[in-house]
């Protein structure tokens, strides 16, 4: 096992980078951060499998490639693997977290919490949750695209979040 | 009630936290730092930034602390402190910090850190003269400690990614809020 940090620290930071792109610096331009966010993860994810596959040979194939996604590279980040994966073998993975760690672990940002807390209106709490929800799922799935692209395949990912806890992320190779 | 446990041992409880792989919160900030760096292109406007970001993430991570490690109240700046040196530092980075040059009123000290994982396999390119990277670990302290009713200033003594032998924190204390009851509302 090689060295650990407390699970607050990622959460704490990935957290803060949402809410700093969101709310301090594009806060009118939602598209514009979940660019960045999802940038961010993308170089995260391509130097984690840069040194995750150092001492592996090349992948036959595009679903050996997703497989390596789904069992090694999952489980050295969230210590579990998908828990699903399903393909309609042209192109189209879609790999299922039925826990996805982020989304049980992390808390809306409190200033949102305390201000929809006033107004005491349940809609715009849910709202605005779902809102940071999903500007956090850009980073996961920056981090897939990264990993994909480093190993050779270029591919758009989107994120399902329609059954929570559960998440969906949604590969699509480019041909 | 029940009974006041005791403090648990820095490596007890850096043992009973949720932990992940280091390279994750590594390269995710250093991903971020990079790219601030791009989007707020003044270096002064990121150590800002990342300032803040560590400010918010320690207003949170106290509770945290509180809540696991059964510290009971410090009595004085100098046991807050040695808390954050050996139990802080360790349950969240895994690593202790050194606590030394006290000055004679007992309101600034150092943090002296010579494993840092925050900088694991970071180089600072030329052009980031003047970019202060751990800005995040000294928001975090300040953050903290304002959650204690401590107000402090941090700034940055030696930094290893600039050449200095250790990273080395100076806390100053400025002002120490008495805890007032009951809360206002407007609080």
């Amino acid at each position: 096992m090689g060295r650990e940090v407390a699970e607050s620290c990622v959460d704490g930071v990935v957290m803060e980078m949402v809410a700093a792109y969101c709310g301090r610096f594009y806060a009118s331009k939602p598209e514009l951060a979940a660019r960045r966010i999802e940038a961010i993860g993308f170089q995260v994810g391509h130097q984690l499998t840069e040194r995750y596959t150092m001492e592996r040979p090349r992948f036959s194939d595009h679903l050996e490639a997703i497989k390596f996604i789904c069992k090694d590279f999952w489980s050295e980040l969230f210590k579990k693997q998908i828990d699903n994966l399903k393909t309609n073998h042209r192109g189209t993975f879609v790999l299922q977290d039925n826990h996805f760690r982020w989304l049980t672990r992390v808390s809306i940002d409190p200033s949102v919490e305390s201000i929809d807390a006033n107004e005491n209106d349940s809609t715009s709490l849910g709202d605005s949750a779902a809102q940071t929800t999903s500007m956090l799922l850009y980073f996961p799935c920056g981090i897939i695209r990264g990993a994909l692209t480093n190993l050779g395949i270029a591919c758009s990912v989107t994120a399902d979040m329609s059954n929570l806890p559960a998440c969906s992320f949604v590969v699509r190779i480019k041909t | 009630m029940p009974p006041p446990t005791a403090p648990k041992s820095g490596d007890a409880l850096f043992a009973s936290v949720e932990r992940v792989n280091a390279e994750l919160f590594t390269l995710t900030y250093g991903a971020i730092v990079r790219q601030l760096l791009t989007d707020l292109e003044e270096v002064e406007e990121v150590n800002k930034q990342l300032d803040q970001m560590g400010y918010n993430i320690g207003t949170r991570l106290v509770d945290e602390f509180l809540a696991k490690s059964n510290v009971s109240r410090c009595a004085d700046f100098k046991e807050t402190a040695d808390v954050i040196a050996k139990l802080g530092f360790k349950m969240f980075l895994g690593v202790t910090a050194t606590v030394t040059n006290w000055d004679a009123e007992g309101t600034s000290c150092s943090f002296v850190l010579e494993d840092n994982p925050l900088v694991d396999f970071v180089e600072l390119p030329d052009t980031c003269q003047g970019l202060q990277y751990c800005n995040v670990l000294s928001g975090v302290i300040r953050g903290a400690l304002e959650m204690v009713s401590m107000k402090t200033e941090v700034t940055w003594v030696r930094d290893m990614l600039r050449g200095d032998d250790a990273y080395e924190m100076r806390v100053k204390l400025t002002k120490q809020v008495p805890e007032e009851y009951p809360y206002k509302d407007d609080d």
